[in-house]
Order: C-alpha cells, then sequence, then structure tokens
C-alpha cells in the first residue's frame, strides 16, 4: 500500500544507502526466498530448463523428430564422437542415429508441457471443488472429501495406470490421467486452508455487502489461499513429470512419434544390458535435475509461505 | 464396536461395487467391447456367435449385472495370450510380488532404521546431513531411473548382482518361492532394494523425528541418570518406543508397495502380477487387465478396512465419533 510516500517524513538522512524503505509483502517474499542459496540454485537450474525446453528447436543440433535429418549409419555412436552429418554428437546418439543432445532437449519440451499443464489444470479443478466443499459445508463437503479420500488412498501409479488402461496412449490422455490422480491433493490442501479463512471477518464483512457468493470465494477467498496451493503446485509439478516418465517408460505414456524422458530412457534400456549406457544415462540424468531443482524450490517455498515458521 | 464394524464392512462393499461399475465402464463402454472381448483373429461368423455369447446385444445395465454375477463367483473372463482364467494367471504370480514386497519392507527395516538412528542421535555431524539429504532424493527420484542404475553399476559394471529374473525357485506349499535358494536371493536384491527406496526414505525421517522427541523425554533422562550405558539406553529405553510408529506406517504403506512393484517389476523382468498387467496392457489382454483391477482393488479396501478398524480398536475416539453421527 505505502511504499514509495513513506520517503518525505525523514529528509534529514544524507546517506542515501538508506532510506526509510518499507517492504511489500512480495518484496519479503522474494528476499526471504533467496536467503537459502540452495533453493535459488534450484530455481536457476530450473529456469535455464525450461528456457532450453522453450527454445529447443533453434539451439538443438538436429531437429530429432525430421526423419530426413536422421542417418541409421549414425546409430549407438558413444558420446563426442562426429557423426555423418559433421557435427559432434556429445552425448552420442540412439539405435535410429538421433542424437541425444538434440532428443533430450525436444524431450524436455513433452515431459515439461504435460508436467506442468496437468499440475495447472489439476490446480484448478482440485482447488475449485476444495473451495467449494469448505464453502458450502454439510452434504456437498461430506460427498467431496469422501471423493478425496478415495482417490488418496490409492496409490497414485496404480489409478493412472487404471485410467490409461482405459483411455489409451497418448499426450492428452496422460494429462487426463495426471489431473484426475492429482486433483485431490489440491482439493484437500484448499478446503483445509478455507475452513479457517472463511471464519475471517473480512469474508463475514464481504458476505455482509451482499456479493455474490461467487465473488466471494474467488476474489476474497481463494488469494488468501494461495500459499499452501503454491507450494502444492510446485511439488506436484516434479510428482507429475516423474508419473509421466514413469508411465512412459512402462510404454503406458506418451507415443513413440513424441518421446518424452521416459520415453527417451525407455528406448535405451535394452542397449543398457550391452554396456551402451549412454541412451538412457544422459536423459535420465535430465530428468533427474528437472525434478530435483522443482524440489529444492518447492521445499523452500514451503518454509518461506508456512506462516506457523514466521516468527 | 459392532455397529462401527458393520457401517465399515458396508462402506466398504460399496466402494467395491462403485469401482466395479467404474472398471466395467471403462473397459466395455469407453472401450470397444467386441475388439476387447474377442480374440482380434476371429472371423466374421464366429464374431457374431461370441457377440451373442457375451451377451453384447442385452442393454448395458444387463450387461453389468452379467458381469458383476460372473465376477462374484471368481469369473472374471479368460486371457486371449494365454488362454487361461484370468483369475488363477493373476494367482499364479501373486507369490512373486508378495515376496518382494515383503523383501522390499524387510529391506527398509534393516536399512532405514539404523541410518535414522544415527541422523537423530547425531543430528549435527556431516553424515547426518548426507543421510537426511539422501533421504529427499530417495522421496523425488523416480523409481524406474534408480532402478536402471542399479543394473548399470551392479549388473553391467560390476557383474555382482544378476539383473533379471526369478532365478532358482523352491515350491513349497504349492507355490514358488524365490528367497529360499542362494540363487533366488541374489536376484531379489536389486528389485527389493530399488522397490524400498521410497520406503527407506520414509523410515528413516519416521527414526530420526522419533530419537530426536525421545531423547528428550524424562524417562530417558531417568535411564542415564540411573547410570545405564547409552548403549542400554537407546537400545531398548529409545528404540522400543520408535519402532510402534514406525512400523505402523511401514504397514500402512504396504499397499503401495504392491503397487509400485508393477514398475520394478518390468523393469527386473520380475515375474509377478505388476509384469502381467504391463504385459497385459501393452498386447491389449484386457479381461487379464479388468481382473488385476479388480483384485488390486479389492485388496486395497481390505488393507484400509484393517487399518481403520485397528485404529478403531486403539484409539477410542474414532468409535465415539462413529457413534455420535
Amino acid at each position: 500500500m505505502s511504499t514509495t510516500t513513506a520517503a518525505p517524513a525523514a529528509p534529514v538522512a544524507p546517506a542515501p544507502a538508506a532510506p526509510p524503505r518499507v517492504e511489500t509483502p512480495f518484496q519479503r517474499f522474494v528476499s526471504e526466498f533467496a536467503a537459502s542459496r540452495l533453493a535459488l540454485a534450484g530455481l536457476l537450474v530450473f529456469a535455464a530448463i525450461v528456457l532450453i525446453a522453450v527454445f529447443a528447436p533453434w539451439i538443438a543440433p538436429q531437429n530429432p523428430y525430421d526423419l530426413a535429418q536422421l542417418d541409421i549409419m549414425d546409430g549407438r555412436l558413444e558420446p563426442g564422437s562426429v557423426g555423418g552429418a559433421g557435427f559432434t554428437h556429445w552425448l552420442g546418439t540412439d539405435d535410429q542415429g538421433r542424437d541425444m543432445l538434440s532428443g533430450i532437449m525436444y524431450g524436455l519440451r513433452i515431459s515439461l508441457t504435460v508436467g506442468v499443464g496437468s499440475a495447472i489444470v489439476a490446480c484448478m479443478v482440485g482447488a475449485s471443488l476444495g473451495m467449494l466443499a469448505a464453502y458450502a459445508g454439510g452434504r456437498t463437503d461430506g460427498a467431496i472429501m469422501r471423493l478425496v479420500d478415495l482417490q488418496l488412498s490409492f496409490p497414485t501409479i496404480l489409478a493412472a495406470l487404471m485410467i490409461l488402461s482405459f483411455l489409451g496412449k497418448g499426450i492428452l490422455n496422460v494429462v487426463i490421467a495426471l489431473v484426475l490422480v492429482e486433483w485431490a491433493y489440491y482439493a484437500r490442501t484448499v478446503r483445509g486452508t478455507a475452513l479457517v479463512e472463511r471464519r475471517r471477518e473480512y469474508i463475514e464483512a464481504a458476505q455482509c455487502l451482499a456479493l455474490p457468493t461467487s465473488r466471494v470465494i474467488f476474489r476474497h477467498l481463494l488469494p488468501n489461499c494461495l500459499p499452501p496451493l503454491i507450494v502444492v503446485g510446485t511439488m506436484q509439478i516434479a510428482r507429475a513429470i516423474a508419473l509421466e516418465a514413469t508411465l512412459s517408460f512402462l510404454g503406458l505414456g506418451v507415443p513413440i512419434t513424441e518421446p518424452s524422458l521416459g520415453l527417451l530412457i525407455a528406448n535405451g534400456y535394452e542397449y543398457m544390458l550391452s554396456g551402451k549406457y549412454w541412451i538412457s544415462f544422459y536423459p535420465g540424468i535430465a530428468l533427474l535435475v528437472t525434478i530435483v531443482s522443482i524440489n529444492l524450490v518447492g521445499d523452500h517455498l514451503r518454509d518461506v509461505l508456512n506462516p506457523r515458521l514466521k516468527r | 464396536m459392532t455397529v462401527y464394524l458393520f457401517r465399515r464392512l458396508i462402506q466398504a462393499a460399496g466402494v467395491v461395487l462403485a469401482m466395479s461399475v467404474i472398471v466395467f465402464i471403462g473397459v466395455y463402454a469407453i472401450g470397444d467391447p467386441v475388439e476387447i472381448l474377442i480374440s482380434p483373429e476371429a472371423d466374421q461368423y464366429e464374431r457374431e456367435r461370441a457377440v451373442k455369447a457375451l451377451g453384447l446385444d442385452l442393454p448395458l445395465w444387463q450387461q453389468y449385472l452379467t458381469f458383476l454375477g460372473k465376477a462374484l463367483q471368481g469369473d472374471l473372463g479368460r486371457s486371449f495370450v494365454f488362454n487361461e482364467p484370468a483369475l488363477k494367471l493373476i494367482l499364479q504370480r501373486m507369490p512373486a510380488t508378495l515376496e518382494l514386497a515383503v523383501g522390499a519392507t524387510v529391506a527398509a527395516l534393516i536399512i532405514g532404521i539404523p541410518l535414522g538412528l544415527y541422523a537423530g542421535l547425531k543430528p549435527d555431524s556431516p553424515l547426518s546431513k548426507g543421510i537426511m539429504a539422501g533421504s529427499i532424493l530417495g522421496f523425488s527420484l523416480p523409481t524406474f531411473w534408480v532402478g536402471l542404475m542399479l543394473i548399470l553399476v551392479f549388473a553391467v559394471q560390476l557383474g555382482w548382482l544378476p539383473s533379471t529374473g526369478r532365478g532358482e525357485t523352491v515350491e513349497v506349499l504349492g507355490m514358488r518361492w524365490s528367497f529360499l535358494t542362494r540363487d533366488g536371493l541374489a536376484h531379489m536384491v536389486m528389485p527389493a532394494i530399488n522397490l524400498s527406496l521410497f520406503k527407506i526414505s520414509l523410515v528413516i525421517r519416521l527414526t530420526r523425528a522419533g530419537v530426536r522427541e525421545t531423547m528428550l523425554m524424562d524417562y530417558v533422562k531417568f535411564a542415564r541418570a540411573k547410570g545405564l550405558s547409552p548403549r542400554r539406553v537407546i537400545m531398548v529405553h529409545v528404540f522400543k518406543n520408535i519402532l510402534i510408529p514406525v512400523v505402523t506406517v511401514v504397514g500402512l504403506e504396504f499397499g503401495g508397495t504392491i503397487a509400485f512393484s508393477v514398475v520394478t517389476e518390468s523393469i527386473f523382468a520380475w515375474p509377478g502380477m505388476g509384469k502381467l498387467i504391463i504385459d497385459s496392457i501393452n498386447v491389449l489382454d484386457r479381461p487379464v487387465i479388468v481382473a488385476y483391477l479388480m483384485i488390486i482393488v479389492l485388496m486395497f479396501i481390505i488393507i484400509n478396512l484393517v487399518v481403520d478398524l485397528t485404529y478403531s480398536m486403539l484409539d477410542p475416539r474414532v468409535r465415539l465419533e462413529a457413534k455420535g453421527t
């Protein structure tokens, strides 16, 4: 509210280094987040990964989907060897002569799209239902929470397996499966927070103004339930990426024409026993770095945004 | 108590029924049942006859009732691939999966408890910090990737352990078990460790938290003041008390372990239920898929029921709450 107008009260101090600055909540959040080097490193690495994924078509040495650029003679080259196309395959090639580095860059695109996309949709579905449960209470609450309990009592991998065995392969189907599996986490989180928040005075005030219920829920209640939602969302993105990779590794996820990291790893699996480790190894490292960097950020966000840990 | 038990049983039956509807709709209505239930090799005439015989020309609700009736008699269809009852196929493979899941649970306790104990007793030592960082990795790394790395290191590079299959088995009580032979045990080491990674992390964290809490208790202080050796204080007074929550949580996780064995079994070609379901999904052997899903759903509901009932026996508040509503 009062960030820039606080200055004229004390025009005496000549030192420009220490103006009586008032931090906005956002600035405080940023400085608290930056206090952890590990989390900051995680954020930087994740940002780099996102950039690589977004700009893959421009920075990758090769388009791995363009069959004209592939040469079967380049198949299973060791990392660092020069292929027929004249450039060095720093991470080797797979059985079809695809440059692994390019494959990983394009695979990251698919993995991130599926992971982030499903997390966003699941968050919207879960948050709406959780909010509804908390606000409506009674039978609605009971019914929704029963569903959440049911969903959470089954391991995610099993539920995803079940849904994909009905729907079949495909990127969209994987996203649907991930959303159906993960909405419950958001719903439970939001309900917990919203139950506390809805008893606060500002909600009462909004209700007294006779605002429409939807406005009270989305403009007043939801913004105040955001912090835990952000934490869960961050962690769920990592989980979604890992789950997608697992499903693709099992051959149930994305189709072979659009390989995600999990599928790249699966492709290299059969060659690993004969010592050609790089086809599986490097996509695995990329997956690992992605997941760990997101988890580092999420883990620290949880500490920063947790009101219980604040003074 | 009886009323509570009765209510929970009815609830569990309701969930099984609901899941059977979901599975039924998933397989019969979303997919094409003719394609699903009749072998793709069948010709036009056989196809029509099979549609009649399977009752696929009847309305959906009637089909569901037939499906349910048959399922109650233990008939969940025949596998196309093996041409055997689907239920029998799965039950045949169950011992392998159970063996692996039990092995993983034991491994989690054997590895996790000492590490957690150490991390709890010396929270500031660098090794403890390493253990805790490792446990975060255990939570976040995808199981399948760790499995591949295990194979790469211990089977391909070092050649210490076999990477696939169950090895030699012995028949006891009409089922084949690996853990009774040396060869079988060697085959079990990597899959069991791989499957237990998540649980090892869990046990480490629980044990560490438990130790740190228990060490501050008066009875521990008293035991120390009595002049007991630190060894005896830790092994008897502390250890006994942290074991209860650890064992409870690990027991609760057992169902999850069975579910996650899907991944581990696929990597290590372990011939259990999990590998069977993945193979069946890949060749669209749908009767086996339906049978697997129904069995696993049933298993989970039973595990949840047992857990709930045990808790209600241990914690009277649960019972009172059930009576009040």
